[in-house]
């Protein structure tokens, strides 16, 4: 084409993006690496090599193996929830006639609020006292957050109620691609809701959700304000994801070796899942 | 496949459905302007009068307007960090020879990825060494740096839909390229600029885990932390926290209900292009 000329424009635009970058995310994303085979107690100027230690303190840590857990059923509890709630309100969205735009912002206002005045949010509903969820359930005295058994349940809903309009969007507005004719063709050869729902709707929409689940997936797994300000990891460790172990570790207790040892695993799991993700999309020939 | 008979009725009840689904946010909206005396009796729902002295307490006696400006200023300054370093890129992309281009974008995309937490100790390291801590710029180069991926993403796809053939014409009158640029190529992407505009602003407004690590005073601390740190002596301030986070919360409002068009289009073209 004739914009051509000077093969240096091309380098010169991209550089300073790409410079920022370097500086901000590749290279601190390299140090933490490097971090995380140290000994680094910075109150007490300690700074050792140590080599896999950390990693090995890791192994042997039942913490650790328990935020493992605690991050992994939330991932996946969470996610699967948002996938089949997401789903259902695009259907009942994508019949919408009139009102749209007002539907929208109420399904969108959830997720556009920062994550922690959802926490606050879902803190006081969830409050034993005077909460709003007790009321509900006429006059219960049940101390959601305080409970092991139930803190890790109420967080999820909270991370269900913020990021499921996400999903619902997502699938809303491939419905919206869906040509009608194809429904009353379906309808004229005898096909009834559920089979049209089943043979149509759900595998067009099929790249749209597993694009869905990626995004979620890995938000899940990297999620730290909701669970930090609602239930601090607590009671008794029972919300303590990675992310939170790691942040604890690394500002709370000053461990900053074992801290980024942490941070590490967490980028590992991350960046397999994607890895893993894209595999998958390519082999269903999705990837543009 | 969609119920025929009488769509307003079931148009009101998709509506009804959905404003129940936002109810957690219309009950702190409640809470925040409910008498003090009436916060930890429940019955009744409603209260017996409606009071502005929660919004009065957090907006004179608490950090929480500096720090509303400090989530603005540095929303605002993020927000057109990233976009002229994405505007750029992404033109450099879709227009131009780059050498190493797809292992680059195949980076970028990587980067919109990345878990902060695992950039976060280095981060900090590096801003305590460089002076940024507790300052704005330290927290407008942390945020640009995240959002920034997902602005070049978005950018390039919008600018590769164009037609090339716009840009020749307008060479061929004698434009030059950077007047090609500003007045062809500018005002067909400019929709795609205001979407990824008010991603990056949504995203940094909302940002915590870096603004609760790199800020320490109110010369910076954004008005998620302010919030997440707000002040209670004895008992938890219930009502001055939920007129609290109305307030943090008025930016995101207004996007969904008054921009929604720009932040669909954005939402959807990241996912679909992907």
């Amino acid at each position: 084409m004739s914009l051509r000329a000077a093969p240096r424009t091309g380098l010169l635009l991209v550089a300073p993006a790409l410079l920022l970058l370097a500086a901000v995310t590749a290279y601190p994303a390299l140090w933490v690496l490097w971090l995380s085979l140290q000994r680094r107690v910075p109150i007490f100027g300690i700074a050792q090599f140590e080599g896999a230690g950390n990693y090995l303190f890791l192994a042997g840590d039942p913490r650790f193996w328990s935020a493992t857990r605690i991050t992994l059923a939330f991932t996946v509890i969470s996610v699967l929830l948002e996938l089949v709630l997401g789903l259902l309100v695009a259907l009942a969205l994508a019949g919408q006639r009139r009102g749209r735009r007002l539907a929208l912002s109420l399904l969108l206002l959830a997720w556009a609020l920062p994550g922690v005045v959802t926490a606050k949010l879902f803190e006081w509903l969830y409050n034993p006292a005077a909460g709003l969820v007790n009321y509900l359930l006429l006059g219960a005295q049940i101390n959601w957050l305080g409970d092991p058994a139930l803190a890790l349940p109420g967080l999820i809903v909270a991370d269900v109620w913020r990021t499921m309009p996400l999903v619902a969007l997502l699938c809303y507005a491939r419905l919206l691609t869906i040509p009608a004719e194809i429904y009353e063709a379906a309808r004229v050869d005898g096909a009834g809701d559920l089979a049209a729902f089943l043979r149509i709707t759900l595998p067009l929409c099929r790249s749209i959700l597993l694009i869905a689940l990626l995004f979620r997936t890995l938000d899940a797994l990297r999620a730290f304000d909701l669970m930090f300000i609602l239930t601090g990891g607590g009671p008794a460790g029972t919300t303590e994801t990675l992310t939170v172990y790691a942040y604890r570790s690394l500002f709370q207790t000053l461990h900053l070796g074992l801290g980024s040892a942490i941070a590490v695993v967490v980028f590992g799991l991350v960046m397999l899942v994607a890895w893993g993700y894209l595999r998958a999309l390519r082999r269903e020939g999705l990837t543009a | 496949m969609r119920g025929r008979p009488r769509p307003t009725l079931r148009d009101a009840a998709v509506l009804l459905g959905l404003a129940v689904y936002a109810l957690p946010f219309f009950w702190q909206v409640l809470t925040s302007l409910k008498p003090e005396a009436e916060l930890m009796r429940l019955p009744p729902l409603l209260p017996s009068r409606l009071t502005w002295e929660h919004y009065q307490v957090v907006l004179e006696r608490s950090l929480m307007l500096r720090a509303l400006l400090n989530s603005l200023g540095v929303g605002l300054l993020t927000t057109g960090l990233a976009l002229a370093l994405g505007l750029a890129a992404a033109y450099g992309f879709a227009r131009f020879p780059v050498p190493g281009k797809g292992p680059l974008l195949l980076a970028i995309v990587a980067g919109t990825a990345f878990p902060q937490i695992a950039t976060v100790s280095p981060l900090y390291l590096l801003m305590r060494a460089l002076g940024l801590r507790d300052t704005w710029l330290g927290l407008i180069l942390a945020n640009t740096s995240f959002a920034l991926p997902l602005v070049v993403w978005l950018l390039a796809g919008f600018i590769r839909d164009l037609p090339v053939a716009l840009e020749e014409a307008a060479a061929v009158d004698g434009a030059g390229r950077l007047q090609t640029f500003q007045w062809v190529v500018l005002p067909l992407v400019a929709p795609g600029l205001a979407s990824a505009a008010l991603l990056t602003f949504l995203f940094s407004w909302n940002e915590f885990l870096f603004a609760y690590t790199f800020t320490a005073t109110e010369a910076s601390r954004t008005a998620p932390v302010a919030l997440a740190l707000f002040p209670g002596v004895f008992e938890v301030p219930w009502g001055d926290i939920a007129a609290a986070s109305i307030l943090a919360s008025l930016p995101p409002i207004a996007v969904v209900v008054g921009l929604q068009r720009f932040l669909v289009r954005g939402l959807v073209a990241g996912a679909l292009r992907e």
